[in-house]
């Protein structure tokens, strides 16, 4: 699946995006999360603070019980602040 | 009519091609959003609005639908600008005509309210102490939060 990373999410993890392949088992927004987070220091940081972080799922805002495939394109950023 | 563009953009040339030809439209309410050389107490000398292009693209076709659906619209546009943009600069513009004022006035502040809280735009301020992300507001969600289906009074 392709992961996209905005704001400071961006630049905590130091990525803009990147393909992945999680293990089986994990088959949901939160999951992916979960799996996410264990995978670096710079990860650990950026998702430690859930309530900050919104996901889209194909662009569309998800939540963690979402579930997410191998072709979703899946997007972190924080609140969003336009306009 | 939604536009994602780097580019500035005229107000009075937008307005005049958006109402041009519809002489059903009575009343016509614009918002347009600049860039403030203060935030939080801080200087800032420039800002960056960084978005998600896809997702901005589908986030406005749908807020503007559901504009369309609540209100008797006659025409209706959202212009956001992204890129570095300095304080007196226009940021995003927002348009809604109709036959009276009262949808026309409803329909931009809902189409403004639900810009702030739905489409992926994010703010990185130049600031005296560097560079900042700004953080959403527990303002702009409230204002949304009004025009939520429930509340009879946002179903016209």
């Amino acid at each position: 699946m392709k992961l996209l990373y905005f704001a400071w999410l961006k630049t905590k993890t130091g990525l803009s995006e990147e393909d992945v392949s999680p293990p089986e088992g994990v088959a949901t927004v939160g999951e992916l999360l979960t799996w996410l987070e264990g995978r670096g220091p710079e990860f650990a940081d950026a998702l430690s603070d859930r309530e900050a972080i919104r996901v889209a799922v194909n662009q569309s805002f998800a939540k963690n019980s979402d579930p997410i495939g191998p072709n979703d394109e899946i997007a972190l950023f924080p609140p969003v602040t336009g306009g | 009519m939604i536009k994602v563009q780097a580019e500035d953009f005229n107000v009075g040339v937008e307005l005049a091609a958006l109402t041009s030809g519809n002489t059903a439209i009575g009343g016509l309410a614009v918002f347009v959003g600049l860039v403030r050389d203060m935030a939080g107490g801080s200087g800032i000398s420039a800002m960056t609005l960084e978005h998600y292009p896809a997702m901005t693209e589908k986030m406005l076709a749908e807020i503007e639908t559901e504009a369309k659906e609540r209100w008797p619209l006659e025409a209706s546009l959202i212009i956001h600008r992204y890129g570095r943009l300095e304080p007196g600069d226009q940021i995003v513009m927002v348009a809604a005509a109709s036959a009276h004022r009262e949808a026309a006035f409803e329909a931009c502040q809902f189409l403004m309210d639900w810009l702030k809280t739905k489409a992926p735009f994010w703010k990185l301020e130049e600031t005296d102490q560097g560079a900042q992300w700004v953080d959403a507001r527990s303002s702009d969600d409230a204002a949304a939060a009004r025009w939520v289906k429930q509340d009879p009074d946002a179903a016209e």
